[in-house]
C-alpha cells in the first residue's frame, strides 16, 4: 500500500493526448460539477468506488478490531485535528511488509473521532492488476493513487484521503532504517491538496516498524511471483502467504498533527511553494516521530 | 439554432432507427433523411431512406441536395463481435472520413454534427482513474482494433471541429448499453446461466439504458451543445453486484494468467468474448457523467435500474418469444405511402404525427374543406384544383409553415411549382420555400434514373 512511483498525485498526467479535441471540444471543463454528483441509492451495499459496507464491517468487527484493541493496543493523540466536515488529506509515514498502519489510522478515526468518517486509502495501481487484491482492496476502502481519484474524493465528495508520500520506498526500507523517512515523492500530494483547497493533516505512526520488521528483500522471489516486493520478515515467506499477517505485538502510537491549510486557490501552480510545503510536512512528521520514539520506554509495552 | 433538416447515418442500426422514430414526432424537424447500406429495421413514418455504400462516398450529394443542417452519426461499430475487424475499420475510419468530408467545405449547409462514440475511447487499464472525465485521454495506446478505430474516428472529428468553425460538433461517448432490445456482447454474456468472471477480479461497470441513449442523442440534436460528453447512468456497479441484481451466480471461470488462451478455447465452444470486453472484465471502467447532466440532461434510469430492467426482461423473454413479426422494409409500399396522391386517410395520421391535438383537429378541418372544395370543383368541371389561379391547396393562407410542410409530399410536381410561385409572390416564408425546393428536388431525383 503505497503511493505509486509511476503516477504522482500531480496534475501533470491529466493531459489528453488528443489536444485538438481539447481546444474547442472541451469548453465546460472548469465548470463546478459538484451539484451533479450521483445520488446515493439506499438499496446498494457498494459505493461507486467499489467500497463494500458489508465486507468492511466484517473486517472491522473481527480482524481489525482484534489488532487495534488487543494486539497493537493502539494509543491515539490529537484526533481533533482531523476535521469533522469537508475534505482533508492525511499524510503519514509508512512501513512494514503488509503495512498495518493504514487500517489502524482508519480504525482510529472510526473509534476515537467524535464524528467518525470513512477513510479512503490510496494504494498503488499495481494492486488493481493483481488477482485477489483487485477484488478485496476496493471493498475495504482503498482507491488507486491517481491524481483524478484524489481530487474527486477531496474536492467533489469532500472525504478523507490517506496518502503515503514515501510510497514503495517506505515499505521496501529495511529494519535498520526504521523511522527515517524516505523522500516524499515529488510533492504531488501537496499539489492535490492545494488544488482541492483542503487541509493536510500530518500523521505519525510509531510501532508499525517493529510489528512487521523487514530484514531483507528477496529479489528472485519477487521476479518469480510478479509482486511489487517480497520481503523477508519473521514469518514470511516461510509460513506461506498468511505469514504476511504475522505481526509482532508492538505497541502502536498514532499522533495526528495540526492541519496545514492553504488559502490561495492558485497555490498549486507555484512549484516552489509546493516543494517547500512538502518539505515542511516531511520535517514535521520526522520531528514528531523522533520525539515519540525517544519518549517510548518499551517497544512492546509503550 | 434548432435542427430542421436532419440526416441520420446508420439508419438500420438500432440507434439510427430509434432516433429517427423519436425525431419524427418532433414538429420542429421538417426533414429526416436516413442513410445506410442496409434497409431500416424499424417502421418509420416520414423518414426518407437512402441506400448508400459502407464508405458513404456519395453522401455529400445527398447532404447538399436536401440542404441538411444537422448530421447525426450513429453508425460507429463499437463491438467487435458484430462484424469482422476489416469491415468495422472500413465503416469506422473510412466511413467517418467521408461523412466528415460531406459536412465540410466553405459552402456547406451543415451547422451541427452529432457523433456517437463509445467509452471504449478510454480503454480499460491498470492505471486508469476511477472516473474518466471528458478531458482525459487513455493512459496507454490502444491494443485492440476496435479501440484504435474509435480513437482514429474521434481524432478525425476533432480535426473537423477545428477546421469548421461554423459547425457545432458534439461527441457523445456512451458507456455499455443495456436494455431489452439492444444486443451487445455484454447482454449476451448476461444471458448465460452464470456471469463469467476472471478469477480474483471484480471489475467496476457503468451502464446506460437504451432509452437514455436515444434521449441523449435527441437532447443534443435539439440543442447547441458543443463538446464531448460521457453518457453513462449514475452508479458504478461491481460485476458481482450486477450478477446479484440479475439473480444469477457469478462464475470465476477465467484464469487470471493466460486468460487469452482460455478465451480462445471458449470461443470454440460458442462463447465469444471480444478483446475490448476482456480488458473491461479485468479492470473495469467508470466515467464521470456530470457534464451532460450539467447540460440539462436527465437520466431515466441509474445503472442499477438498467440492470434490473434487463433482468426482468430476460425472465419474461422466453414467454414472449413467439410475439409479433419483425418489421421488414418494403420499398414499394413505403414509396406508395409517401408519394402517391391517392393516399388520404393514412396521410392524415402521417401528417398528424407530432402535432398537438388542436393542430390535428385543425388539419382535419382543413382537409375536409379541401375535399369539399374539390368535389365542388369537379362538379363544375373545372378539373384539378392545381389549375386554379390561386394556391393549389385550399385555405392555404390559413396554414402555418409547420402545417404546410408535411402536405408537400403528397403534391404533384406542377402543384409544387405553382405553390412555389404563390408562396414567393405573397408571404415568402423561407422555410416553406426551402421545403418546396427540397420536395421538388426529391421528386426530380426519384423520376430520373439514379446516377451510376
Amino acid at each position: 500500500m503505497a503511493e505509486p512511483v509511476r503516477t504522482p498525485l500531480s496534475s501533470r498526467e491529466r493531459r489528453s493526448p488528443n489536444r485538438g479535441a481539447q481546444s474547442r471540444l472541451a469548453v465546460l471543463a472548469d465548470e463546478d460539477l459538484r451539484n451533479h454528483l450521483p445520488a446515493v441509492e439506499p438499496a446498494r451495499t457498494l459505493t461507486d468506488w467499489g467500497r463494500s459496507e458489508r465486507v468492511e464491517g466484517i473486517m472491522d468487527r473481527t480482524l481489525v478490531e482484534f489488532l487495534y484493541r488487543y494486539w497493537f493496543r493502539a494509543e491515539v493523540e490529537g484526533i481533533a485535528n482531523v476535521p469533522s466536515a469537508g475534505g482533508a488529506l492525511l499524510v503519514s509515514n509508512h512501513s512494514g511488509a503488509l503495512p498495518p498502519d493504514a487500517t489502524m489510522i482508519g480504525k482510529a478515526i472510526r473509534e476515537e473521532h467524535p464524528r467518525p468518517r470513512p477513510l479512503n486509502i490510496t494504494v498503488e495501481h499495481f494492486f488493481k492488476g493483481y488477482p485477489g487484491f483487485s477484488t478485496l482492496l476496493p471493498k475495504i476502502g482503498c482507491v488507486a493513487a491517481h491524481p483524478a481519484n484524489v481530487h474527486r474524493l477531496l474536492y467533489d465528495e469532500e472525504q478523507l484521503v490517506l496518502v503515503f508520500p514515501e510510497g514503495r520506498k517506505g515499505t521496501e526500507k529495511l529494519y535498520k532504517d526504521r523511522y527515517r523517512l524516505r523522500r516524499f515523492g515529488r510533492g504531488g500530494f501537496v499539489e492535490a491538496a492545494m488544488r482541492a483547497r483542503v487541509p493536510i493533516v500530518p500523521v505519525c505512526v510509531v510501532g508499525a516498524e517493529e510489528a512487521s520488521p523487514v530484514f531483507a528483500q528477496l529479489g528472485l522471489l519477487r521476479r518469480l511471483t510478479g509482486l511489487l516486493y517480497v520481503p523477508l520478515t519473521p514469518t514470511f515467506p516461510h509460513l506461506g502467504p498468511l505469514g504476511m499477517l504475522g505481526y509482532l505485538p508492538a505497541k502502536f502510537k498514532l499522533r495526528f498533527l495540526e492541519p496545514i491549510s492553504f488559502d490561495d486557490p492558485e497555490a498549486h501552480s507555484d512549484k516552489g511553494l509546493v516543494q517547500s510545503t512538502a518539505h515542511e510536512v516531511r520535517a514535521r512528521i520526522q520531528e514528531s516521530l523522533f520525539e515519540m520514539v525517544s519518549k517510548r520506554e518499551s517497544v512492546w509495552l509503550g | 439554432m434548432p435542427s430542421r433538416r436532419v440526416l441520420i447515418t446508420g439508419l438500420s442500426t438500432y440507434w439510427g432507427g430509434r432516433l429517427a422514430k423519436a425525431l419524427e414526432s418532433d414538429p420542429r424537424v421538417e426533414v429526416i433523411v436516413g442513410v445506410d447500406n442496409e434497409e431500416p429495421s424499424v417502421e418509420l413514418e416520414r423518414t426518407e431512406y437512402v441506400k448508400v455504400g459502407t464508405q458513404h462516398a456519395l453522401l455529400r450529394r445527398v447532404v447538399q441536395a436536401a440542404e441538411i443542417d444537422t448530421v447525426v452519426d450513429t453508425r460507429l461499430v463499437i463491438d467487435s463481435a458484430t462484424t469482422s475487424s476489416r469491415k468495422a475499420h472500413e465503416n469506422n475510419v473510412i466511413g467517418t472520413m467521408n461523412i466528415l468530408a460531406a459536412c465540410s467545405g466553405a459552402d456547406s449547409c451543415v451547422r451541427k454534427l452529432v457523433f456517437k462514440s463509445s467509452t471504449h475511447f478510454y480503454g480499460s487499464e491498470q492505471d486508469d482513474p476511477a472516473f474518466f472525465d471528458e478531458t482525459m485521454g487513455r493512459p496507454h495506446p490502444p491494443q485492440t482494433p476496435i479501440e484504435r478505430d474509435i480513437l482514429e474516428a474521434e481524432s478525425a472529428v476533432a480535426e473537423f471541429t477545428d477546421t469548421s468553425p461554423r459547425a457545432t460538433v458534439t461527441i457523445l461517448r456512451f458507456a455499455n448499453v443495456l436494455g431489452p432490445d439492444v444486443r451487445t456482447s455484454h447482454t449476451r454474456m448476461f444471458a448465460l446461466p452464470a456471469v463469467p468472471m476472471i478469477l480474483g477480479f471484480d471489475p467496476r461497470y457503468q451502464f446506460v439504458h437504451e432509452d437514455d441513449v436515444v434521449h441523449a442523442l435527441e437532447h443534443v440534436t435539439q440543442r447547441a451543445l458543443p463538446g464531448v460528453f460521457n453518457v453513462a447512468a449514475d452508479g458504478v456497479l461491481a460485476l458481482s453486484e450486477v450478477a446479484g441484481l440479475l439473480g444469477k451466480p457469478y462464475a470465476p471461470v477465467l484464469p487470471p494468467w493466460g486468460t487469452g488462451v482460455a478465451v480462445s478455447a471458449l470461443r470454440r465452444l460458442g462463447l465469444g468474448i471480444p478483446p475490448e470486453m476482456l480488458a473491461q472484465l479485468r479492470f473495469g471502467r467508470g466515467v464521470d457523467n456530470r457534464r451532460l447532466k450539467a447540460a440539462g440532461f436527465v437520466y431515466g434510469r441509474t445503472s442499477r435500474e438498467a440492470v434490473i430492467a434487463l433482468g426482468e426482461h430476460m425472465r419474461l423473454h422466453p414467454l414472449l418469444r413467439s410475439g409479433a413479426e419483425p418489421y421488414r422494409y418494403e420499398r414499394e409500399v413505403e414509396e406508395f405511402l409517401r408519394r402517391s396522391p391517392n393516399v388520404r386517410s393514412g396521410g392524415v395520421e402521417e401528417m398528424a404525427a407530432g402535432l398537438s391535438l388542436e393542430q390535428v383537429g385543425e388539419l382535419r378541418r382543413l382537409l375536409a374543406a379541401y375535399d369539399s372544395a374539390r368535389t365542388v370543383d369537379e362538379e363544375r368541371g373545372d378539373g384539378e384544383i392545381g389549375e386554379q389561379p390561386t394556391a393549389p391547396v385550399q385555405h392555404y393562407d390559413a396554414l402555418t409553415a409547420a402545417e404546410v410542410i408535411p402536405l408537400l409530399g403528397s403534391l404533384e410536381r406542377d402543384d409544387l411549382l405553382a405553390l412555389r410561385d404563390y408562396e414567393s409572390g405573397r408571404r415568402e416564408r423561407r422555410t416553406v420555400l426551402a421545403a418546396i425546393d427540397g420536395a421538388l428536388s426529391r421528386r426530380d431525383a426519384s423520376e430520373r434514373p439514379p446516377a451510376a
